[in-house]
């Protein structure tokens, strides 16, 4: 029965079929066809051999796993991974939510439109110039901060030897680099709500908090479900150019700033282990996977609108 | 708090109460802190890259231009080549990225956002797969390089960018917006899908294809990553990959020594990096003011109902 509806539908909306093949050719060609390099987790890769001609890992082709976890080095950018996205996920929304409530309660127009400008202004540049904003604040020579810090008499400070500094700094430049286009999501979620709804708040003697509290946030619900679980399927993921660009090769700090991207991109460029990077990659993929898939039919259950899938 | 009933009677614009007050103190000192936060960095970039280099060697870099000077740019500029170069290929590729990705992106949104297409929900998730399961670095560098030949290739540049499930969703979503009573009696009318996909929705999709056109323009010019990766070659530089250069490997700096003909320990570095990286950033910021008007219109996600 399935295959006769395939067809039928297939006659009766060629027309649509067609117009999804090239985002389905360029997808298979850059997504799909590369998960098949992902075999190299599971083999002693030699580059030579090539892929299919290196020989099985050992360990019933678990070595490269049991490699990168015993080292240490799997469990600690795990966590770090996970850690820096839980804690970005909320401040970034949560700072996102508090101004886009606030610029739509704002009265001046020009007040209004000239501070959304200037708040988009960190969206519109690459993660390059946040890494040279970093360098320009933190540099220990000739940094911002330091020139302040001497200025008023106080001792310069290096803070490449600081680690847990880093977590900061991250969050903040994180933070700071998408809260103008994260507000802009909650504003159209927040101008799409009947005026009606407001006017009878008004009536009903509510103020602004209590408007805020009982008509923006339930209106804002939705968008915030749909943002949280695009966000879950990604929790393993690190934002490799953010990291990269703000904490660079600077060995000191990989304690506290090493996401698993980063150290597959390391592992990579310093010639380094093809198979256990390519099983960090596998073991990031499945696990974001399952997580979702996870998170998604409890979602079903509980409010099926809001199911990505 | 106070329930009263005769708020009906009272005249809106008199009602600031205490609430509103402390709403709108707390309010406009948020938006000012993160203003200025959002704001500062630039000003501090632009002043450093007008400092002059003797001044930044003494008292390292401020907050204010404390002795002017455009050694900085005058040098970058004395043999503006590899800038221009930068620029014309970081151009290019935007633009046509940009377009082949702003077609491919709402042509297929327009499919999937069809409630009466069967198989939507099964496309749909065949995209959206591929954000949770990928190959990772490694496997995508060695099918570009080896099996499409891409170093040093502009579609190397183009390709990996050319296609985002996340913007296809927010396109989705805008797209559903449009009452299916257009469509349907463009169908009655004779009109085909692609048709009606041109004439018709492309025009009222306009907010949605502002906004998610300069999302993918601004991936392309921001891009390094792929150019790190894939591109070897100094004229296929794009402009950001020219400034991460310049930044990190003591090589660029001597190379524009060599070109403009002063001793790498004259060059002034420090205010180079910066006035390197205003350069870098300047023409897409210019492009924010004529799409702001679509932006809030061309983003609405979990808004749309089933």
């Amino acid at each position: 029965m399935g295959k006769g509806t395939f067809r039928r539908e297939l006659r009766k909306n060629y027309p649509l079929f067609l117009m999804t093949t090239p985002a389905v050719v360029l997808v298979l060609l850059l997504s799909y066809i590369p998960m098949c390099g992902l075999l190299v987790a599971f083999k002693d890769y030699r580059f030579n051999l090539g892929i299919f001609g290196s020989e099985w890992a050992g360990y019933g082709g678990f070595e490269n796993f049991r490699f990168l976890f015993q080292s240490g080095k799997g469990w600690s950018i795990t966590f770090n991974t996970i850690a820096y996205n839980l804690v970005n996920l909320l401040t970034s929304q949560a700072l996102a939510i508090m101004v886009a409530i606030v610029i739509v309660e704002m009265r001046g127009k020009i007040f209004k439109r000239v501070s959304q400008s200037v708040i988009f202004l960190p969206f519109f540049i690459s993660w390059i110039i946040v890494g040279t904003f970093v360098y320009n604040l933190f540099n220990y020579e000739y940094g911002t901060l330091n020139s302040l810090r001497i200025a008023l008499g106080m001792e310069k400070i290096n803070l490449y030897v600081m680690p847990y500094a880093w977590v900061f700094i991250i969050v903040f430049f994180n933070s700071w680099k998408w809260v103008g286009y994260n507000s802009v999501i909650y504003i159209a979620a927040i101008t799409n709500v009947d005026s009606s709804c407001y006017e009878a708040a008004d009536i009903d003697g509510a103020n602004i908090w209590q408007r805020i509290r009982y008509v923006t946030l339930p209106a804002i619900r939705p968008t915030v479900i749909v943002i949280l679980l695009l966000n879950v399927g990604r929790i393993l993921r690190g934002d490799f150019q953010m990291f990269y660009q703000i904490v660079g090769m600077n060995g000191q700090l990989f304690d506290a700033t090493d996401v698993i991207d980063t150290y597959v991109f390391r592992s990579l460029i310093s010639g380094g282990d093809a198979g256990m990077t390519a099983a960090a990659t596998l073991y990031q993929s499945v696990l974001c996977f399952i997580i979702i898939t996870v998170v998604n039919a409890v979602v079903k259950k509980i409010e099926p609108d809001y199911a990505l899938f | 708090m106070e329930a009263n009933t005769t708020a009906i009677n009272k005249p809106v614009h008199i009602r600031i109460t205490a609430s509103q007050r402390v709403f709108y103190l707390l309010g406009y000192l948020l938006i000012i802190l993160v203003a200025l936060c959002c704001l500062l960095p630039f000003i501090m970039l632009i002043s450093a890259s007008f400092t002059s280099e003797s001044y930044i060697m003494r008292n390292g870099y401020g907050l204010w231009p404390a002795e002017f000077s455009t050694a900085a740019y005058t040098t970058l500029f004395k043999n503006g080549t590899d800038i221009l170069h930068a620029y014309g290929v970081s151009g290019f590729v935007t633009l046509a990225g940009t377009a082949a990705g702003l077609f491919i992106i709402s042509m297929t949104a327009y499919v999937i956002s069809r409630r009466d297409f069967r198989y939507r929900n099964q496309i749909t998730f065949f995209f959206y797969f591929t954000t949770l399961f990928n190959g990772g670095m490694i496997s995508t560098y060695i099918f570009f390089v080896r099996y499409l030949g891409l170093k040093d290739n502009l579609l190397a540049l183009i390709l990996p960018l050319l296609f985002n499930v996340f913007y296809l969703l927010i396109m989705r979503s805008f797209m559903q917006n449009i009452p299916a009573s257009i469509v349907e009696s463009a169908k009655i009318d004779g009109a085909g899908e692609f048709r009606i996909y041109r004439q018709l929705i492309l025009p009222l999709a306009k907010p949605g294809l502002a906004t998610i056109g300069l999302f993918i323009a601004l991936e392309y010019w921001n891009d390094w990553y792929n150019a790190m990766l894939y591109i070897n070659e100094r004229e296929l530089f794009p402009l950001q990959y020219l400034l991460y250069r310049t930044l990190s490997a003591s090589q660029s700096l001597s190379r524009i020594a060599s070109q403009t003909g002063i001793r790498v320990a004259d060059l002034p570095t420090q205010s180079l990096k910066m006035a390197m990286a205003v350069i870098a950033t300047g023409p897409i910021i210019l492009v924010y003011p004529f799409v702001q008007k679509y932006f809030v219109k061309g983003i609405t996600i979990g808004a749309v109902k089933g």
